[in-house]
């Protein structure tokens, strides 16, 4: 109990005299609005009390950082010896372009790197498929074969920095290209530290990068996490995401328990797969949040994440490493609550989003630039949106203590409401026999899609306020400088790929490609073998065709 | 007792998988009236053009935020004219800046709409400017 | 008559625009089905019914590909839910048949009930000779897939596919909605899943105790897996393609076939005495206004329901009501 009866008596008598006092004056002035809730709709009371958390327990449900639950954090020390990384996701065009502005970055300041590739490497083709047609360094940069990948690390310590990697369905080939750069630049695969995202789930559920279908997708994953463990052991080798969850319009309590489910199930096909002990992996699992716009319910959520997963691996895994029990997290600001009209207003939605990540205890954190509704972000963009986290670290004295919202009745009670929401829906895929299942009846994607169809609908009645697009419309004429990426990176980068393709042993990429095709047949480990392919010069849609042929194709089931 | 109903589709052409506005639009489509096709992620123009004409559509619409568009779109529309299929309105929306509208325009695609657009203003338009053909 | 022509010769714009005609109640559409008509009768058609997420759309994505391996052309029209409230359509099943959009051996179309009961639209009847007409050799059809009554494809196709997947309490479903009856084959889809081994034993049950086979066909039941394994997937696939094909063989050389032929136009005749006698008499009586008065008259007691219909008749049809 968190507080004495004395304290729980005379709250109750006080809050019926308030009670009392609000009625009278809410007679005389009528609230702005019948009901009051978050953007996810999660209904606010007017006032919390010490009643509303009277069940909690300290050391059970709150406790000190570094202990179990975790819910004020996983460092003893919180910020004081180390600041969230200030990871800013960027890619563009050429390998060459994006190289230079991973360089800008670091010398701005900038603690890691994380890659965006363009959507014809995401979804595993070559810049000359004709499925790329248009696509080539529009949203991230383009990566075809090692070379590229080579000029895309240059001059990077690799041995130093530590870069994330958002990509899924190749996931096993771009990390192999990562690996086998390290090699050529005699640094061993021991001393290389990152992330790959390879969280194929949450494509099926939410951002539709598809390869293969969910089976064979999460065997993929769980090849990854065994070379990781025994032969890369500084990589994160998944980042269990609830970002892209939350953009395709899922609620809080949605993102959280999608996400937290996706986890889970990654765990039992590891330990059932690959037959590892849920500590040998299970400490280098990493997870990816999203902070939208409405500051109290972010905080809660991600605290009570972490209190979820610490719960779900001592109590559902049996795992004995407290390191195990870490909810590990990056946090990106929320691009759907950003506006293209007035888009300046961007820069404080995106410093009020990094702020609940940072009270909400990120060890990452990537900000949205103001002009990322129009396009990719220009050089200036950038540096507002890195400054952004700079002056919360700074100036505004939000690091100072750790957990600072611990404690209060609304934030607690917030968070154990969420908690609780979320191992509802947790328990309900329990039932349906997993996540992959509950993906193939498609009941995530369509808890999404009544979430984001009633969103919108609530923007368009006024329920739900975008300053810009619903109230406070005005003719915006500052306009934005626009980082554009030229066409002739498309063809440039074709030219390069014909090149490889001509210079290139194709007798030993054949070799190395019927390797990877005997390795998915026999239920190998696909890593070995992609690091060989990819230092023979394979490209990344050679190897994904092989995964294509062998595990089948998945294409978009369409739930609406 | 004629029952002209518009027909519309939603399609996503290109790689990019993030459909929520589309999917969205979809059911605002349908509450508004319209019978519509949604052909999922991953198309290429050519599917589109090709089930736009099998499915007899009024309108197509295109969403795209991958920044594609400026391919994708006008590449939808023309194989729509070769195909004698010009009458079929194209309109598009996405992450599409300012100056890409007008070049867009050129190509053959009716109207733009951007993120903050809201459902209404959407359904208005097609509304306003097409009518069910007969 | 052009129309009928180009669709004829393989006009693709020009069939979806028939078929568009004929659901929108255009009265030109009549006239072109007239000049087809006499092509029409030629294609296998096929229907593919079951409850919603039974994998219908999966199973005729299938089919498409294993007929055109084959190299038979293809038409597929499905059918989805019109909402009552708003008189709108998402019509999702094309989604799942989206590779074969270029192939100019096959075309699909999408039709909404709008209001129709019984799985289909009102137009499928007509939709299937415009298909028909453009010389497809096989045409699916899809029901709706409500879980309600769907029995109405008997009258449109030669050989019924009923789907099921196990956990759904199919099989209960499958009795009360009366479309064991109607199935010529069985698909237990998914059989991957939980309960398929029980769903199969029951309804092996249901087929011993019935009437069924009738006339030398004992619906087979066909287990297909998970599409997502492309081995299983396939396995079933032939299996069901070879079945189908089995089923038009019987009735062909037992002579049913005829009798389903038979079946179909007699429909037909009755859907198109409805449109062209109760429909202009409907029309005008709404037109004219006539229909509310009638209606203000019954909910007054002065007059009933039988009166005025054989009234109308005798206005309209002087020799039916005559004893």
């Amino acid at each position: 109990m968190l507080f004495i009866k004395e304290v729980l008596d005379s709250s109750s008598k006080m809050r019926k005299k308030w009670e009392d006092e609000v009625k009278k004056s809410v007679a005389k002035w009528a609230d702005q609005k019948p009901r009051w809730s978050t953007v996810s709709d999660l209904e606010i009371k007017r006032l919390y009390t010490p009643e509303d958390i009277k069940e909690m327990d300290f050391e059970k449900d709150i406790g000190y950082p570094g202990q179990y639950p975790f819910l004020r954090g996983n460092q003893v020390t919180g910020y004081r010896g180390k600041y969230w990384t200030f990871r800013m996701f960027s890619g563009m065009g050429s390998a060459k372009d994006t190289n230079q502005r991973w360089h800008m970055l670091l010398k701005e300041g900038q603690t890691g790197l994380s890659t965006a590739f363009d959507f014809p490497t995401l979804m595993g083709y070559d810049t000359d498929s004709p499925k790329a047609r248009g696509e080539c360094g529009k949203c991230g940069v383009a990566i075809d074969t090692l070379e590229d990948f080579l000029q895309l690390v240059d001059g990077i310590p690799m041995d130093k920095v530590t870069t994330s990697m958002t990509i899924n369905p190749p996931a096993t080939i771009l990390w192999a290209m990562y690996c086998a750069a390290a090699e050529i630049k005699g640094i061993s695969l021991s001393k290389i530290g990152g992330t790959i995202q390879n969280d194929m789930l949450k494509e099926f559920i939410a951002q539709k990068t598809l390869m293969c279908p969910p089976e064979a997708s999460v065997k993929l994953i769980s090849d990854t996490v065994e070379f990781g463990t025994k032969h890369v052991p500084k990589w994160n080798t998944i980042s269990i995401s609830g970002y892209h969850i939350r953009e395709a319009g899922s609620t809080a309590v949605q993102e959280l328990a999608f996400t937290l489910r996706d986890g889970m199930e990654y765990v039992e096909d590891v330990i059932k797969r690959k037959g590892l002990d849920v500590d040998s992996f299970a400490p280098r699992l990493s997870f990816f949040f999203n902070s939208h716009i409405d500051f109290f319910e972010e905080i809660a959520k991600l605290r009570a994440a972490r209190r979820i997963w610490a719960k779900a691996m001592r109590e559902r895994y049996k795992s004995k490493d407290e390191r195990s029990w870490w909810m590990r997290f990056h946090t990106q600001t929320a691009g759907c609550s950003l506006t293209a009209q007035q888009p300046y207003n961007n820069v404080v939605r995106t410093a009020t989003e990094a702020l609940a990540a940072v009270l909400g205890g990120t060890q990452s954190l990537h900000t949205n630039s103001l002009d990322e509704v129009l396009c990719l972000p220009s050089d200036h963009a950038v540096q507002i949106a890195l400054r952004t986290q700079q002056i919360i670290a700074e100036e505004t004295g939000a690091a100072n203590t750790i957990d600072p919202l611990a404690g209060s009745y609304f934030i607690e009670a917030l968070t154990n409401e969420m908690e609780q929401q979320a191992w509802d829906y947790i328990h309900k895929i329990d039932e349906m026999g997993g996540m992959v299942a509950a993906i193939e009846k498609g009941f995530p994607q369509l808890e999404i899609a009544d979430a984001a169809y009633k969103y919108q609908q609530q923007i368009d009645a006024g329920e739900k306020i975008m300053i810009g697009i619903n109230k406070y419309v005005s003719e915006d004429k500052s306009p934005i400088p626009f980082l554009e990426i030229d066409d002739k990176v498309e063809t440039e980068q074709i030219g390069r790929l014909s090149a490889v393709r001509k210079k290139r042993d194709n007798k030993a990429v054949k070799k190395s490609l019927d390797d990877i095709k005997a390795a998915c047949k026999k239920g190998e480990n696909v890593m070995p073998y992609c690091i060989e392919a990819v230092k023979n010069l394979a490209s990344v849609q050679e190897i994904c065709d092989v995964y294509r042929e062998v595990f089948g194709e998945y294409r978009d089931p369409g739930l609406y | 007792m004629s029952d002209k109903k518009l027909r519309i589709m939603v399609a996503k052409p290109g790689l990019d998988g993030h459909d929520r506005g589309a999917r969205v639009l979809a059911r605002c489509f349908r509450d508004a009236g319209f019978e519509v096709i949604y052909t999922g992620c991953h198309q290429t123009p050519e599917q589109i053009a090709a089930s736009a004409i099998q499915e007899d559509v009024d309108v197509v619409g295109l969403s795209c935020l991958s920044g594609a568009h400026r391919y994708l779109f006008p590449a939808v529309a023309k194989l729509l004219q070769e195909k004698q299929a010009g009458d079929i309105t194209v309109i598009g929306g996405g992450i599409i800046p300012e100056q890409d509208f007008q070049p867009l325009y050129d190509s053959g695609i009716k109207a733009l709409f951007t993120p903050g657009a809201t459902l209404d203003s959407i359904v208005d338009w097609v509304r306003t400017n097409i009518k069910p053909r007969a | 008559m052009e129309l009928g022509k180009r669709i004829k010769a393989g006009d693709i714009r020009a069939a979806s625009r028939l078929i568009r005609n004929i659901e929108d109640n255009v009265s030109e559409a009549k006239t072109t089905i007239k000049h087809i008509f006499p092509f029409t009768g030629n294609a296998h058609v096929i229907g593919i019914t079951g409850s919603p997420g039974a994998g219908k759309s999966t199973l005729v994505d299938g089919l498409i590909e294993w007929h055109r391996k084959l190299d038979r052309t293809v038409g597929v029209l499905a059918v989805d839910p019109t909402s009552p409230f708003t008189g709108g359509a998402i019509l999702g099943d094309r989604i799942r048949m989206q590779r074969h959009a270029e192939d100019p051996g096959v075309f699909v179309r999408s039709l909404a009930t709008r209001g129709a009961l019984g799985g289909l639209a009102k137009a499928v009847g007509d939709a299937i000779h415009v298909v028909d007409a453009m010389g497809k050799d096989v045409i699916l059809v899809e029901t709706v897939g409500t879980g309600q009554q769907e029995v109405e494809i008997i009258n449109h196709a030669h050989t019924v596919i009923v789907v099921l997947v196990p956990g759904m309490g199919d099989e209960i479903q499958a009795i009360k909605a009366g479309i064991m009856e109607i199935a010529d084959i069985f698909v237990v889809n998914k059989a991957d899943r939980e309960g398929s081994q029980k769903l199969h034993r029951e309804l092996m049950t249901v087929l011993d105790m019935s009437k069924i086979p009738k006339d030398g066909w004992r619906p087979p039941i066909l287990m297909i897996g998970n599409a997502f394994d492309p081995v299983e997937f396939d396995r079933g696939m032939t299996e069901l393609t070879e079945k189908v094909k089995g089923h038009y063989d019987h009735l062909i050389s037992t002579n049913q076939i005829g009798d389903r032929i038979r079946r179909k136009t007699r429909h037909e005749l009755n859907e198109a005495l409805r449109s062209c006698i109760l429909e202009p008499v409907m029309k005008m009586l709404v037109t004219s206004g006539e229909l509310d008065t009638m209606i203000d008259v019954l909910l007054k007691k002065e007059s009933d329901p039988y009166t005025i219909a054989e009234d109308v008749a005798g206005r309209y049809l002087q020799d039916c009501i005559k004893p």
